[in-house]
């Protein structure tokens, strides 16, 4: 059982990378993969509620609705973050 | 475990230890909101109307609570019938 630490901190060959380099880099790294999620998400859920029959091109009704909805996207995700977060805490308290 | 300890960097098992926890943080709240938005989004207005909002947070708690049934539930069943491939393949 010495596959992932070792890895990391032997890195044979490649010159060896500090722990704070990779700690930086694993971060930036995440925030690129959790905005591609909620980029994707979002454009997949404000497409099916804005957009019914695919016409021309974009229109300015379809495109002010595109625009709201994605504010009422982000504030359902900060909603849902805190409900979440708040169940977890209520549930840590009663263990 | 001990092993481990003596060849990783313990800062940084630490640190993956928390990103990753963090991470599944997010990915639930990723998951939750697509589920909920369909559930209780009407057309998107101006703003997030309390009605729409307290359906979000039910739906998070109503979510959690499905999830942690259907665990129990499948950890009842298997108690009571035998391992879970038998009663799978009943």
């Amino acid at each position: 059982m010495d596959g992932f630490g070792s890895d990391f901190s032997s890195g044979a060959g490649s010159g060896k990378m500090d722990t704070g380099t990779i700690m930086e880099q694993v971060k930036v790294q995440i925030a690129v993969a959790n905005a591609q999620e909620l980029l994707q998400r979002m454009t997949d859920k404000c497409f099916k509620k804005c957009i019914g029959k695919p016409g021309g091109s974009l229109d300015n009704a379809e495109q002010k609705c595109v625009a709201m909805c994605m504010d009422r996207y982000m504030d359902a995700w900060n909603t849902v973050s805190r409900a979440y977060n708040s169940r977890l805490q209520r549930e840590r308290a009663r263990i | 475990m001990e092993n481990q300890g003596a060849t990783a960097d313990p800062q940084l098992q630490q640190f993956i230890e928390v990103e990753s926890q963090k991470q599944r943080f997010q990915q639930l709240v990723h998951q939750m909101t697509e589920v909920c938005w369909e559930k209780c989004m009407d057309k998107p207005g101006p703003k997030l109307d309390s009605r729409t909002e307290v359906c979000f947070v039910n739906c998070v708690e109503r979510f959690i609570d499905t999830s942690q049934f259907i665990l129990n539930r499948l950890e009842q069943t298997q108690r009571t019938r035998g391992t879970f491939s038998e009663s799978m393949s009943e």
